[in-house]
This record gives structure tokens, C-alpha cells and sequence, in this order.
């Protein structure tokens, strides 16, 4: 018996027709099979009957009271539907407001988590343990800082009034920024909502220069510092990209730059400003000889899954709305980031025979910067290939570059955040499509995926302006921070660290 | 009275510490500690910056011993330490002058 049956198995059917004569208890069991299997196909029967009546009872409910039918009252009939739809209007545009709100809220939550305590700990894991509380509490600082100024005057500088280059005080004190939405940037939300959630942007930009400038940055200068350069680098950056009337603003400025959540307004301009910040204070006492690894790659693993996590609220929540282009640029954002993981981790393997936590994270972190200016302009899959060349390129420039100039952009400010803006914003002028976001206008080409390569040399344009204001406005800030409370500690400050001598304090206490 | 001083491979230490205790030694001190005699330590690479890690974590056994119980201890621990492999240590023999108890203040090979 055993020999057919494994005769069957291997054929696939059967070589002769065998038909086994089951045992007694064998039978009754195949009975009982039958006899429940007869039951099931009545139960499945008489569920799909009971299925098709429902229908008949919904078109019961549904069916309207009718009023008598005199002309008086199909006049009034007329006007009750009109203002039933009317109201009716009324309540989805409110419901629209509504999901449009809550998912703003909760974008700006997003956004300042990636502060705090995102950038905190990605930046808090990568410096010695000496250093530690500083280079966080140069973040949190931010946190508090940049939120006063904006109140007293950073969003009326950047989103008040039309002009080409800067805002104007007509909204200085928050005044006129309530529950109406301001029509020229979010029809559907609070101001309120669009005012907070700008502001995040703001907190984190200066938050990340503070990465070429560790462990050897003085905090009264970060202060004076980050002060100066929110009011004169980035709110005019912010008014030109995206403020009304502004010079590079991608809905009818002289040069309309894409930039959807701030490739050049944050990134590019941070960076770059970085890039000066280091070279002007110079490097780290003892390096590149000293070894200086990270102290806690834990610390910054963390930060950078919070940073990732956050950064759908950065650039899905530049749609300003929960819409389609939201689920879009979430989209985008998220295979940005996966692509240049991706990209790091092989180059780091073929150049090093190991992919590293440290560069896997370091990618997703450039892919993220690279794909902000692109996240509602281009499809999933440029999306992706935005991520391979960003995660390759930030490879090249914090390992290769780096060690040719000699620079200490101590913890890859540049390298991450101002190439990869670079060639972000580079890349969407290349790949924005209409058939994503149709900025221009119905069936108005956008980018060079649409053959409009125009848009490039209007991206240089923008990526130039953020290059030219970063260089300039850094430079003649540093200098008036190094004469009014001096920029660089001493190199005996430097040696003991900075969380002892800048603000009192040891970040892990261990004979405790 | 003897001090020895044992710095001996991370890996072995849980295996001596059984060994010790088995063999009814009690008391000792332990401290991580890195350092390297002939063996080569390991490259990190950070960023495309390398650093060469040549001070290997090991572990520093401190115990003072009648003299009796010394070569008892040295057996133990060279068969229970023992890899084979550069990397495995030293042991040192210190004499001690005094050894006092704080609690009670004995002094002598009683207070060990």
C-alpha cells in the first residue's frame, strides 16, 4: 500500500486508479465529515440570502418625508434644499478644517520633537562625554529662544506683509494671528496652527549649526549667535522662499524656486552656515590626531529614528493640509530616507568591508535633508533615487572631502545637511512632476521630468541666494558675536569640557 | 601575607570567580581596567575616521592571602584563566606588611 502512495506523490497523479477500503472507524468518522459539511453549505446559504435583503432595508430608511405638492410649496421646497445645501457646504468645508487641523497640530508636534529630543540626542551621542549636556543644551536653547523672538517678531518677519525680501511688523506680538485662517498661506487652518508650525522650523535651523561648532562653541556666544542669525539669515530666506511676494516663492516670485518643506530655507542655509562657523573658529584642540570617537552611539542611534519619525511632520506637514499631496510627500519623505540608508551602508561596505550603525543612520539623516525640498514635487520612485545619489554623495563629502580640506565640521553639519540641501534642491528641479503637485498651474509643466529644465536654473538660483546669504550674513555675525562675548572657549575650557565650565554641570555621574 | 594581583581575560572571569569560591577563597576585589602587553588591539572606523584601539579591556583581580593558601589560588586561577592565546594575562606576588579589619580592628593573617 505504501509503494502507490508514494508512487502518486511523486507523479503528480495517479498511475493506476487504486481506491483504498477504509477501515470500520475510518467510514464513521468520513460520515460525520459528510453530515457537518451538508450543515455548513445550509448555514453559508442561508447568510447570503439574508445578506441580499439588507439593501431593501436601507432604501426603506432612506426614503425622504415628500411635502404636498402645491407651486407654494415647491417654491419653499426649493429654497429648504438650497439651504440644506448650503449648510450642508458649510459642514464639509468645516470637516475638511478639521482634519486639515489635526493633522497640522500634530505635524508641529512632530517637527519640534525633532529638536527635542531628536537632534538632541544625535548630536548628544556623537560628542565625548565631556561635552554631552552642551551641545543638548544648545538645541533646547533653541527651543526657548527662537520661540520669544518669533513671538515678539519672527513670524511677522517672515510671513507678514509682500515684500521681495523680508516680511514687515504688521504682525509683530502675534497680533491679527487668531482662529481665521490667513488666506494667503493656509485657507483651512487656524493662522494660529500655520504660526505655530512654522515656528518649529525655525527652532530647529539654528539648532543644527550647532553640530560644526561642538565642543569648543561658548554658550553666551551660541546665544548672541543664534539670535543675530534667525533675524537676518533665515527670516529673509523663509520670506524669499516662501513668504508672499517673495523673490525665490515658488507661486509667483521673480525666480519661483521649489523648496516644499526648506531645502534652502533650512537646510542649505544652516549648513553652509555651519561650513563658516567651522573654518572661522577653527578646529578642535588636538584634532585630527587625538582620537575623539562618540561617546554614546546609542544616544544618536535614537535621536536619528526620532529625527526620522519627525521629519514626516517636517515634510508631509508642508502640505499645509491632510490631503493627498500630504500622503504624497509622506510617502516621498520616508523612501528618501530608506534609499540613502541604503546607499551609505553599500559604500561604506565596499569601502570599508562594514556597514556601520553609525553611517546607516548618518545616510538615512542626508536622505531625509535631500528629499526635504522634493517631498511634494516628486513620485515615490524619484523619491527613491533622490535617496540612493544623496546617501552617496554625503558619503563622499563627510569621509572624502572632509579629510582633503582638513575642515572640523565636528559633527558633519556641512557634509549632511548643506551638501545633501545642495543636491536635494538640485534634484527637484530635475524630477518635480505636475501630475504630484501641479504648483504652476493645471497641466503647467513643473520640472524635468515634465521637460521643463528651466526649473533647474531657477533651483540655482535659490540654491545660489542660500549659499550667498548663509556665507555673508554668518561671516558678519561671527564677527560681532567674537567682540561682544567671544565665540570659542579657551583651550583650557576646551580640555576640561564644556558641560563643567559653560554650564556647571556632568552629564553622567558615576561614582554616585 | 601575600597580595596577588591577577589581570586576567574578561571572557574567563566568570570560570575564576566559580574556580576561587569552590575552592572555599573568599574575598576579592574587581576592577575593569584596559591595557595590553604583546597583543594587537583592533581598528574602528567612525565616519572615514579610523582610530586604532590598542588599550583592550581586561579585568584586575586583587586578593591578600596567607601564604599557605597562595599557591593553591595561582593553580586555580592559571587552569581556570588559561586560553592558550597572547592576551591572557599575568599574575604578580606582592608581600603585605599588615592587614587590618576595620570592624573589629583584628590585625594579621586573622583579619584576611
Amino acid at each position: 500500500m505504501e509503494a502507490r502512495i508514494i508512487l502518486h506523490a511523486k507523479c503528480g497523479f495517479p498511475l493506476w486508479n487504486v481506491r483504498r477500503v477504509p477501515h470500520r472507524r475510518e467510514a464513521f468518522g468520513n460520515g460525520v465529515k459528510r453530515v457537518i459539511k451538508r450543515v455548513a453549505k445550509c448555514c453559508c446559504l442561508f447568510m447570503v440570502l439574508a445578506l441580499c435583503t439588507l439593501p431593501l432595508h436601507a432604501q426603506q430608511s432612506a426614503v425622504p418625508s415628500s411635502a404636498p405638492a402645491t407651486t407654494n410649496a415647491t417654491q419653499d421646497n426649493s429654497k429648504a434644499v438650497t439651504d440644506k445645501l448650503a449648510d450642508l457646504d458649510k459642514r464639509v468645508t468645516a470637516a475638511q478644517s478639521a482634519g486639515d487641523n489635526a493633522w497640522m497640530l500634530v505635524s508641529a508636534a512632530l517637527v519640534l520633537m525633532m529638536t527635542g529630543p531628536g537632534l538632541a540626542l544625535f548630536y548628544g551621542g556623537l560628542v565625548r562625554r565631556k561635552n554631552t549636556l552642551a551641545i543638548m543644551m544648545q538645541s533646547f536653547a533653541m527651543m526657548g529662544l527662537i520661540t520669544v523672538l518669533w513671538a515678539l517678531v519672527g513670524y511677522s518677519l517672515c510671513f507678514g506683509g509682500s515684500g521681495p525680501v523680508i516680511g514687515d511688523f504688521g504682525h509683530a506680538f502675534l497680533r491679527g494671528v487668531g482662529a481665521d485662517p490667513n488666506p494667503d498661506y493656509a485657507g483651512t487652518i487656524p493662522q494660529t496652527t500655520f504660526m505655530i508650525y512654522q515656528l518649529m522650523f525655525a527652532v530647529i535651523t539654528p539648532a543644527l549649526i550647532t553640530g560644526a561648532t561642538a565642543e569648543r562653541m561658548k554658550f553666551s556666544g551660541t546665544v548672541l549667535f543664534m539670535t543675530l542669525w534667525f533675524l537676518f539669515v533665515y527670516a529673509p530666506l523663509a520670506h524669499m522662499v516662501w513668504g508672499k511676494g517673495g523673490y525665490l516663492n515658488a507661486a509667483g516670485g521673480r525666480f519661483p524656486c521649489l523648496d516644499f518643506a526648506g531645502g534652502t530655507v533650512v537646510h542649505i542655509s544652516s549648513g553652509v552656515s555651519a561650513l563658516v562657523c567651522a573654518l572661522y573658529m577653527g578646529k578642535r584642540t588636538g584634532f585630527p590626531k587625538q582620537p575623539m570617537p562618540p561617546h554614546s552611539l546609542v544616544l544618536s542611534f535614537i535621536g536619528a529614528c526620532l529625527l526620522w519619525v519627525g521629519w514626516f511632520g517636517f515634510n508631509a506637514g508642508s502640505a499645509l493640509a491632510a490631503s493627498g499631496l500630504a500622503s504624497s510627500a509622506f510617502v516621498a519623505t520616508h523612501f528618501g530616507a530608506a534609499g540613502a540608508a541604503v546607499a551609505w551602508s553599500v559604500a561604506e561596505w565596499i569601502k570599508n568591508g562594514k556597514a556601520s550603525a553609525l553611517g546607516a543612520i548618518s545616510g538615512a539623516v542626508a536622505g531625509l535633508v535631500a528629499i526635504t525640498p522634493a517631498a511634494g514635487f516628486v513620485g515615490p520612485m524619484p523619491a527613491l533615487v533622490i535617496g540612493f545619489v544623496a546617501g552617496a554623495f554625503c558619503y563622499f563629502m563627510v569621509t572624502r572631502v572632509k579629510a582633503i580640506f582638513g575642515y572640523d565640521d565636528a559633527l558633519d553639519a556641512f557634509g549632511v545637511h548643506g551638501a545633501g540641501g545642495t543636491i536635494g534642491a538640485l534634484l527637484t528641479g530635475v524630477f518635480a512632476q505636475e501630475v504630484i503637485n501641479p504648483i504652476f498651474g493645471a497641466g503647467k509643466p513643473v520640472g524635468g521630468l515634465d521637460h521643463h529644465w528651466g526649473q533647474v536654473g531657477n533651483q540655482l538660483v535659490g540654491i545660489a541666494i542660500a549659499w550667498g546669504f548663509a556665507l555673508v550674513g554668518t561671516l558678519v555675525i561671527l564677527k560681532i558675536t567674537d567682540l561682544v562675548t567671544g565665540f570659542r572657549v579657551t583651550e583650557d575650557q576646551e580640555v576640561e569640557g564644556l558641560d563643567i565650565t559653560q554650564h556647571g554641570e556632568e552629564a553622567y555621574y558615576l561614582e554616585s | 601575607m601575600m597580595k596577588l594581583e591577577a589581570i586576567i581575560q574578561p571572557s574567563r572571569f566568570e570560570s575564576v570567580k566559580d574556580a576561587l569560591r569552590e575552592a572555599g577563597i573568599e574575598g576579592m576585589t574587581v576592577t575593569e581596567v584596559r591595557g595590553h602587553g604583546r597583543q594587537k588591539g583592533h581598528t574602528e572606523v567612525y565616519r572615514g575616521r579610523e582610530y586604532t584601539v590598542d588599550l583592550l579591556p581586561k579585568i584586575k583581580l586583587e586578593m591578600v592571602l596567607p601564604d599557605k593558601l597562595v599557591n593553591l589560588v595561582v593553580d586555580t586561577i592559571l587552569k581556570t584563566a588559561k586560553t592558550g592565546k597572547i592576551g591572557d594575562g599575568k599574575i604578580f606576588l606582592t608581600r603585605v606588611d599588615e592587614a587590618i579589619r576595620i570592624r573589629n580592628e583584628e590585625r594579621g593573617e586573622s583579619a584576611l
